[in-house]
């Protein structure tokens, strides 16, 4: 992918990244996981797997949970864009976010941001998830420290908490 | 002084807040000025001599740098156990995926294509794929006789049992590799300057192993060498040895290019060139009694290590030392092997050895049940150490553990008798077959025998500048939650609140010499260290007259304060001397082999569907006695996430060999459990306390391990009352056999017809 990649030119996209607008010059086909932590340095973002299999790298394209590295730089052209360091405001976490600290949702952290933005697109579509629907909510993004149970733990908090709204 | 205990309650994951924000920075996050990225052209086949080097055409080799083992300033070694494994393979590979030459490049993106670019020829040498070919010693892969290492552990009178024991139970058992699978992928970067010498920063469990193999590698003195973890995204033993290995490239062409080099891997270098766990075989042969009382028994445990002795010797004893269990056995003899094979280096991996071993024993376990007409609860309950006791080392167990209690805890939390037998009459009618398992199981903390005293760790606990104070240990944070409990035992050791207290990063320019984070050893041995090296913090302040007898947290910081103010500096170094009473001889292996052991009982719950032979784990109960639980969320957390992966290990984690090569080396095909695969795991403790850890924690990181498959693969027997010995155990194999029985049974039926 590197020779299509360096060949083409790059081009100019707009997109609003956790409410900030955003103009850059990329390459067309370039990873959008690369974008947001090379040319913006949202680092939070992580990659596991490089093949849209370990769900470490997701975000929300206009509320859209995605595998941030299938999705080409040119796709996000206008698009609004939530990462994990969009979630806090003034420094304050998000529900989701205490609650994985409170109930062990995040061990060596990796992919951590990925499944809280996972669980946040859940409970939006599901305030009040049953634990047969956070298993499969979540199904998409690989742990391998907590077992998940800790996991289901902490989004069911957040959902008592009141995350989804 | 009164406080309200620290020690015990789930106090917030130090490192927390910035693992749920994004805000905690793995090796990949930090960019340097002017820094290359590097990458590592790899063997392509299993053995053989390199004839001839090429750099292919359509690059532009001299915006490259390129490292060959002539550019390696020290010894073309990874330093370990054994100096026997290059850096850079040096005319001869020994596996598929051996590092041969070095490529950076400010571009990352240009890597890739140049690495294809790279012809290597080789004269091919015959190699060697398993321990079965490797012990006909028909081909020398490594040494004399293609054995890295050997032990026997003997007790007591074997041979003189078998004539007169009403039953002799033999069978064979084996396990595979299994990949560690962190999700943060190894990564290294490294810097070199002539005032500095070399510093790296990267993903990895053990900063000082690094630091030494650089030391040799690089021909540098100690404090020209400096290695720093960044935050570490999952370890599991897999960042324990092959991070020195990544540190050494990116080193030498920081050393060549005097820029800073990154090296990354990408999730199938990751998977085909780093370590993985064992594989293993172990040959039981048992003599019973009547009334199922175990008289003696052999066991062969063989391993195989891949191409370099690397830590294979260490897996080998502790699985050799755990091959016995938690039963007692009169008289027992334990041949341990590790031997060579033409495959990358087999590794750490939590458990170290004692997954394997105990996978043969609890299955056997079941086997002799079966043979002498006792249930799986009975025969455990029969032959299970008692206090007083010796393990098949020798050593005496001296707590009050009583494992049929136990058991039966572990019985009546996973109803098993009620299901057991409603399993066994609703499993007729149905193609959904259910069944029960049971593994009991021990695991020793720390290092073994004789290891903790070689290690002679130190522990420093300092104060800055706010009064506050810092842990400075080379014990590194993976997940595990290093950072939180040992933070929690200076804080409970002083009587200060969690908020007091900090950890620095893993650097060896700052943090002494702790050991290795490794063999469930943090909190129960470096704890107590940290605890000791806390209370000197105190002495020192209360000598100077600058703390009274009794304080506050803030008149403690206070104190810190004013030291730091008159004197520059306050730090209380502790060194791990060995308790008395413990002895270990490393020649026989007989003695006190572990300064504690956790003990488990685990039952597994099973459902094996007879359209799609899949195997769904319905209930989980994980039952150990762990001595005290410090922090009850990550203690829960460590089991939960160890038994998800022993689930792995004997349900869904095969790797796919060919030549040497893993050739599923990519999440879509190596399967890990994902959240939709696992049963509740409902965890339980048992605290008896132990004397030599922090506060009576025992060590509890590996234990989880080695309990799932045996009670799983127990349980799927129990279902189908077929007999498998070999995990992983997928649909095809369960499909495999059924159809293999049922041709028999209808030979059988058949012949029967005939008479």
């Amino acid at each position: 992918m590197s020779q299509p990649l360096l060949q083409s030119a790059k081009c100019e996209i707009s997109l609003t990244v956790n409410g900030k607008l955003e103009t850059l010059h990329v390459y067309p086909m370039e990873r959008l996981l690369d974008v947001l932590r090379h040319d913006l340095g949202l680092t939070g973002t992580k990659e596991g797997c490089g093949e849209g299999e370990c769900g470490s790298c997701s975000v929300l394209i206009d509320g859209m949970l995605v595998n941030s590295c299938l999705i080409p730089a040119l796709q996000v052209n206008a698009a609004t864009i939530v990462t994990i360091e969009g979630l806090a405001t003034d420094g304050r976490l998000q529900l989701l976010q205490q609650s994985f600290l409170d109930c062990g949702g995040a061990q060596c952290g990796i992919c951590t941001p990925g499944m809280i933005l996972a669980s946040f697109h859940l409970l939006k579509k599901k305030p009040q998830p049953t634990l047969e629907e956070i298993r499969e909510g979540l199904s998409g993004n690989l742990c391998r420290c907590t077992g998940y149970m800790q996991i289901f733990e902490a989004v069911e908090q957040a959902a008592r908490r009141g995350a989804s709204t | 002084m009164k406080h309200a205990p620290i020690v015990g309650t789930s106090v917030p994951r130090m490192e927390g807040r910035a693992k749920v924000t994004g805000e905690a920075r793995y090796v990949d996050d930090m960019v340097l000025p002017g820094m290359l990225h590097g990458a590592t052209v790899r063997s392509r086949i299993p053995r053989g001599k390199i004839k001839k080097l090429t750099l292919g055409l359509g690059i532009d080799w001299s915006e490259f740098v390129i490292v060959t083992p002539s550019d390696i300033p020290g010894k073309n070694c990874i330093a370990l156990i054994e100096d026997d494994q290059p850096c850079l393979a040096d005319g001869l590979v020994n596996h598929p995926e051996e590092p041969i030459l070095l490529l950076a490049h400010p571009d990352r993106h240009l890597l890739p294509k140049a690495v294809e670019a790279v012809t290597v020829e080789y004269e091919p040498l015959p190699a060697v794929f398993s321990m079965e070919e490797s012990e006909t010693s028909q081909q020398i892969v490594w040494g004399a006789d293609n054995i890295f290492k050997t032990y026997l552990i003997e007790k007591g009178d074997v041979d003189t049992v078998w004539q007169s024991a009403d039953h002799i139970v033999e069978a064979e058992y084996t396990t595979g590799a299994q990949e560690q699978l962190y999700i943060e992928n190894n990564g290294m970067i490294a810097a070199f300057d002539l005032q500095q010498g070399l510093t790296v920063w990267g993903s990895l469990q053990c900063p000082y192993y690094i630091h030494k193999a650089l030391m040799k590698l690089c021909n540098l003195p100690a404090d020209r060498v400096r290695v720093v973890q960044m935050e570490t995204g999952g370890a599991f033993g897999g960042k324990e040895e092959y991070p020195s290995m990544i540190a050494a490239h990116a080193a030498l062409l920081a050393m060549k290019s005097g820029k800073p080099v990154k090296i990354i891997y990408d999730r199938m270098e990751d998977m085909a060139a780093t370590t993985k766990r064992h594989p293993s075989r172990t040959r039981h042969r048992t003599a019973v009694s009547r009334d199922g009382r175990i008289l003696a028994g052999e066991i062969d445990f063989t391993i195989d290590g891949g191409a370099y002795k690397t830590l294979s010797p260490v897996v080998l004893s502790r699985g050799a030392i755990h091959a016995g269990g938690a039963y007692y056995w009169p008289s027992i003899r334990i041949r341990a092997k590790a031997v060579a094979t033409n495959m990358p280096p087999h590794g750490a991996f939590r458990g170290f050895g004692a997954p394997q071993s105990l996978f043969a024993l609890e299955r056997h376990m079941d086997r002799i049940a079966q043979v002498v007409g006792l249930s799986p609860v009975e025969i455990r309950r029969r032959n299970f150490l008692k206090p007083g006791q010796t393990t098949t080392t020798g050593q005496t167990v001296n707590e009050e553990i009583d494992l049929c209690k136990l058991l039966d805890r572990a019985l009546e939390l996973s109803d098993y008798h009620a299901k057991k037998e409603r399993f066994a009459r609703d499993n007729q009618q149905s193609s959904h077959k259910k069944g029960m398992g049971i593994a009991a199981f021990l695991h020793g903390a720390g290092f073994t025998g004789s290891g903790e005293r070689f290690l002679g760790s130190v522990v420093g606990v300092e104060a800055i500048a706010d009064g506050s104070l810092r842990i400075l240990v080379s014990s590194t944070e993976f997940g595990q939650g290093t950072n939180t409990v040992l933070c929690q035992i200076v804080a409970e050791a002083l009587g200060l609140r969690y908020e007091d207290v900090s950890i620095a990063q893993p650097d060896t320019h700052e943090v002494p010499n702790s050991g290795p984070t490794v063999a469930s050893r943090t909190v129960m041995v470096v704890g107590k260290l940290v605890q000791s090296s806390a209370v000197g913090i105190r002495k020192t302040l209360t000598a100077s007259g600058m703390l009274s007898d009794s304080y506050t947290p803030e008149e403690f910081r206070a104190a810190c304060r004013n030291y730091l103010a008159k004197h520059g500096k306050i730090r209380s170094l502790a060194q791990y001397e060995q308790p008395e009473g413990i002895f270990w001889d490393d020649e026989k292996y007989r003695g006190e082999a572990y300064a504690a052991f956790a003990w488990a009982v685990y039952i597994a719950e099973v459902t094996t569907d007879l359209t799609t032979y899949s195997v769904t784990v319905n209930d989980f109960v994980a039952l150990q006695e762990i001595g005290k639980v410090l922090h009850p969320v990550l203690a829960k957390g460590q089991i939960i996430g160890g038994v998800a992966q022993g689930i792995g290990f004997a349900l869904y984690e095969k790797v796919i060999w060919e030549n040497g090569r893993m050739q599923n080396g990519q999440m879509t095909n190596y399967i890990m459990p994902t959240s939709a695969d696992l049963p509740p795991i409902r965890v339980y403790f048992e605290e008896l306390g132990n004397v030599h850890g922090a506060y009576g924690a025992k060590g509890i990181g590996e234990l989880p391990m080695d309990g799932p498959a045996p009670a799983i693969v127990n349980a799927i027997e129990d279902a189908l009352q077929i007999s498998f010995r070999s995990i992983p155990l997928l649909p095809e194999d369960i499909f495999a056999a059924l159809s293999e029985s049922a041709t028999l049974e209808t030979v059988a039926s058949t012949s029967r017809g005939r008479e």
